[in-house]
């Protein structure tokens, strides 16, 4: 007979980060009784690292933006694989949300007239993050903590869920357990907003925490919902890569939007030898044209160096493996230079970018402000996720919702810098206002006792086996393939082998052991995180493989170029009746005629 | 490869024991680094939080060799690796498991503290107008990670467990943050002095040295929090002013 405490909700939403919180505000403004569920404590959601800013087209800094051109920049940068309504509503919606929070006590920094100022940010062709110095998600997570813990939400802080429950073919609630005494818990509710972050655990360097397992992917997954654009994992430029330990952690674009510049070991921008044609116009022509850029020149060009993740990355990747790169295999990415144009330069970068001055002093022995950092691409956001309705965020599954990181459709093919945060709110938003609709219009679902009973023996069965599998070994092992195999650059033989290693992962994650009790045990914690940090990276695999050609940051060594065939399309991904992975290729719907025409007026 | 020998406190609630560990240590690495690779390799239960690896997020607070650090900002090569190094949970909190203490008084105190009110919209759009010189003052305070190492090393709540009278330094920067925010109109002066106990600080400023976010938590937010009550409580004339004028001060 299983052992479990009992909980009751409108809305249950899993996640703590900005789309979770903004999700349980809005379920709260509208009377419903909501709880959170964290798996680290409040406050410490991926959404806290967050540096450079939230993207929102308030045009504070330039008249010219305007939600038009946002909506041209992100479909530009998605490489038009983006769910061209969610883009259009993120565009019109994002500066609604931003000066949201500054109502609720976020203080951005400001312009000379006293408004929200704006900086420059990869991809966005007008300054349009708002910002705190490069702790923008510090102050965004706190204002939504602070605002929500007044509102009377449950918060459930250091609870994992480990399954959905349906009831027939909606949703029912979830089933978890809390760390500090491994007791299970069943939560009942209408409406289930899933807001989990990412899958960045499953490559060895990451700039994200042991948190991102991807377990919103694999609940929604095995819940029967569909998951779109899992090929898309972005890697981000510049993270950092020396001392070893520090391998991973990030350096904000914020660097580069403040006129730091990339160069490799012979002191060359070699940025500048490679620029896509989608951006040719809209980049710079010279060192000199893109340092004014950087120093809000509006009759300027960006630099190179701010042109879309996925290409800078490999442009990186390509010098070292040139053999251009710096001593620990990565480039420089140079700010101190700025010294040779502004007076108090020094002073500037620690004001500018106070936590990375103090990140690489305190962890590196480097003095940003006087010599350059070395810097090499780490994996940092996942593009795809749960496929959701653009207006609701509902999935295939009826009450079931997702917002943020683990939802897809915004970002398509690449994420532009600045587009997280902006996104958690507009959708997060979102999600719990048709959640909590959803919730008054339903009641709660039954929920099978069987199922609970073999969800609680399954994650027990660590404790029984006596097998000699190591949980980490196995996570490290994981963490290897997928770097090595389905990294930045990929090619199918390459990925068969992943899938053929992964198989035998999942095995080995069947005769995991752990040691001690169920309090509080990081090892036993970390056996039943592998389950879904399996099923993405075989999802990312699959979709990989699936889509023969390269966009974005899905790079195919074996198709480099784009093929049209795949252009129109999302892979899509779902779960067979006999459990196994199915992939479909699903065409995107022709975009409005208003929405085609700002793209073609932006070009 | 270089070793070193890592003295973690083991345990349960409270009842528990220092054991030794040896781990390889290489260019660079954090006592954070250490403790995973034991973790990974020789114990796998043992119990710690992190998420960010990078000073940002305030979950890996331990007291090291006694002084009470970030874990993941602690680098090797500023201890004496001759000597095992100690790691130990905070003390100002009841003890969980091993490296983990149960922080949720802290989250509690939170939601006592009248929240943010701002004034009415300076423009017709619902926005505000601020200087960035306003917005730089409470920027310091706002800058907090929630580490609650500062609570951990205060001795009104360590050695004599004040918690139902005090909120710690902790509380008293959020509260400053508050009270200095160029758009709140709140009142938290009174109840700074008879529901927070901010009298209770005698201004050892031993939390501003173990800030690792380097806020003055002393100078900048509790004395000027201090004077305001001072003002407020213990001075007749500005009491008089207060009364015919009815703003904050
Ligand atoms: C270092 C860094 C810098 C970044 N900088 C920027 C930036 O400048 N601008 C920008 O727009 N974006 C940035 N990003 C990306 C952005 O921060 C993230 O994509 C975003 O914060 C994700 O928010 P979220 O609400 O979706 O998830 P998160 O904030 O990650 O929250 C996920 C939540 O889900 C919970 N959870 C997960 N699984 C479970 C489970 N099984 N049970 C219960 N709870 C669970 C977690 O505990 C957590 O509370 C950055 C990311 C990183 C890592
Ligand atoms: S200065 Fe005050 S709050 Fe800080 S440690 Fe000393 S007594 Fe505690
Ligand atoms: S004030 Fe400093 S020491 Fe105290 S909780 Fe905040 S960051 Fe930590
Ligand atoms: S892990 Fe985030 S502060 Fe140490």
């Amino acid at each position: 007979m299983s052992e479990y405490i009992a909980h009751e909700h409108d809305v249950l939403i899993i996640g703590a980060g900005g789309a979770g919180l903004r999700a349980a505000i809005e379920v709260s403004a509208a009377g419903g009784k909501v709880a959170v569920i964290s798996k680290s404590l409040l406050g410490k959601a991926h959404t806290v690292m967050a540096e450079g800013g939230v993207a929102a087209a308030m045009g504070n800094v330039d008249d010219r933006d305007s939600w038009r051109v946002h909506f041209a920049d992100t479909m530009r940068g998605g490489q038009y694989l983006s769910n061209w309504r969610m883009a259009e509503v993120h565009a019109k919606e994002a500066p609604a949300r931003v000066r949201e929070l500054e109502a609720w006590g976020a203080l951005f920094d400001r312009t000379s007239d006293g408004r929200i100022l704006q900086r420059n940010f990869g991809g966005h062709r007008y300054p349009r993050l708002a910002h705190v110095g490069d702790r923008t998600g510090l102050e965004m997570i706190r204002t939504l903590q602070d605002h929500g813990i007044h509102l009377g939400l449950d918060v459930f802080m250091e609870h994992t869920v480990v399954t959905l429950l349906k009831d027939g073919e909606r949703i029912a609630g979830a089933f978890g357990y809390d760390r500090e005494r491994g007791r299970f818990h069943l939560f009942r509710a209408k409406a289930v907003v899933l807001a989990t972050g990412g899958i960045g655990r499953a490559y060895k360097i990451t700039s994200n925490s042991w948190e991102y397992t991807g377990d919103g992917h694999s609940l929604a997954y095995h819940a029967g919902a569909a998951l779109m654009d899992m090929e898309f994992v972005q890697f981000h430029p510049t993270g950092m890569i020396w001392p070893p330990s520090v391998r991973g952690i990030l350096v904000t674009e914020g660097v580069r939007g403040e006129g730091g510049v990339l160069r490799n070991r012979n002191g060359e921008r070699f940025m500048f030898k490679d620029i896509p044609p989608l951006y040719a116009n809209q980049t710079a022509d010279t060192e000199e044209e893109g340092w004014r850029y950087t120093q809000g020149d509006k009759n300027a060009k960006r630099p190179p160096e701010l042109l879309t993740r996925d290409h800078v990355a490999r442009c990186i990747r390509h010098e070292v493996r040139e053999g251009r790169g710096s001593p620990h295999g990565g480039v420089f990415l140079d700010i101190a230079w700025i010294k040779e144009r502004l007076p108090n330069a020094a002073e500037y970068i620690k004001k500018k970018l106070p936590s990375m001055y103090h990140q690489f002093k305190q962890l590196a022995d480097i003095d940003i402000t006087q010599e350059p950092m070395e810097v090499g691409p780490t994996t940092h956001y996942m593009m795809g996720g749960v496929k959701v309705d653009a207006d609701s965020e509902m999935s295939d599954v009826a009450g079931l919702f997702a917002a943020g990181e683990c939802a897809a459709g915004l970002h398509g093919a690449n994420r532009l810098g600045g587009n997280s945060l902006s996104d958690l709110l507009v959708f997060g938003k979102r999600a719990g206002e048709y959640a909590t609709a959803y919730a008054k219009e339903n009641s709660l679902g039954a929920v099978n006792t069987d199922e609970l009973e073999s969800a609680e023996k399954w994650a027990l069965q660590p404790f029984e086996r006596k097998g000699s599998d190591n949980p980490y070994a196995v996570q490290h092992a994981l963490q290897d393939v997928m770097q090595e195999r389905v990294g930045i650059v990929r090619q199918e033989q390459e990925m068969l082998q992943a899938l053929e290693r992964i198989r035998e992962l999942k095995a080995a994650s069947d005769r995991v052991s752990v040691d001690g009790n169920r309090e509080y045990n990081a090892g036993w914690h970390t056996a039943l995180d592998l389950h879904s940090l399996l099923t993405v990276s075989e999802i990312v695999t699959r979709a990989a493989l699936e889509r023969k050609e390269s966009r974005g940051a899905h790079f195919r060594d074996d198709f480099p170029a784009k093929d049209e065939q795949y252009g129109g399309c999302n892979v899509v991904v779902r779960k067979g009746a006999g459990g196994e992975m199915h992939l479909t290729r699903e065409p995107i719907p022709p975009m409005r005629d208003d929405l085609q025409q700002i793209v073609q007026e932006m070009k | 490869m270089a070793t070193a020998t890592f003295r973690i406190w083991r345990g349960e609630k409270g009842q528990g024991k220092f054991q030794d560990y040896t781990s390889e240590v290489s260019a660079g690495m954090v006592v954070l680094d250490a403790v995973h690779q034991i973790q990974a390799e020789q114990a796998g239960d043992l119990a710690v939080r992190w998420n960010c690896k990078a000073g940002k997020c305030g979950s890996c607070s331990a007291e090291i060799n006694r002084m009470p650090k970030l874990m993941c900002m602690t680098r090797l090569n500023t201890l004496p690796l001759e000597r095992p190094v100690t790691v130990e949970p905070m003390k100002a909190f009841p003890h969980m498991r091993d490296l983990v203490t149960d922080v949720s008084w802290n989250y509690g105190l939170k939601k006592r503290i009248p929240k943010f009110q701002p004034r009415q919209p300076d423009a017709s759009d619902g926005t505000w107008r601020i200087a960035q010189e306003d917005v730089e003052r409470v920027q310091e305070f706002r800058k907090c990670i929630e580490c609650f190492l500062c609570q951990d090393v205060c001795h009104v709540l360590r050695d004599h467990h004040m918690h139902e009278q005090f909120i710690g330094p902790r509380f008293l920067v959020y509260a400053a943050a508050l009270e200095m925010h160029p758009l709140d109109v709140g009142d938290r002066v009174e109840s700074l002095r008879k529901d927070f106990g901010i009298g209770l600080c005698n201004i050892t400023k031993c939390c501003t040295k173990v800030c690792p976010e380097n806020i003055t938590i002393t100078d900048n937010a509790i004395v000027p929090l201090k004077e305001r009550v001072v003002d407020r409580f213990f001075d007749p004339l500005s009491n008089l002013f207060r009364v015919f004028s009815n703003s904050k001060t």
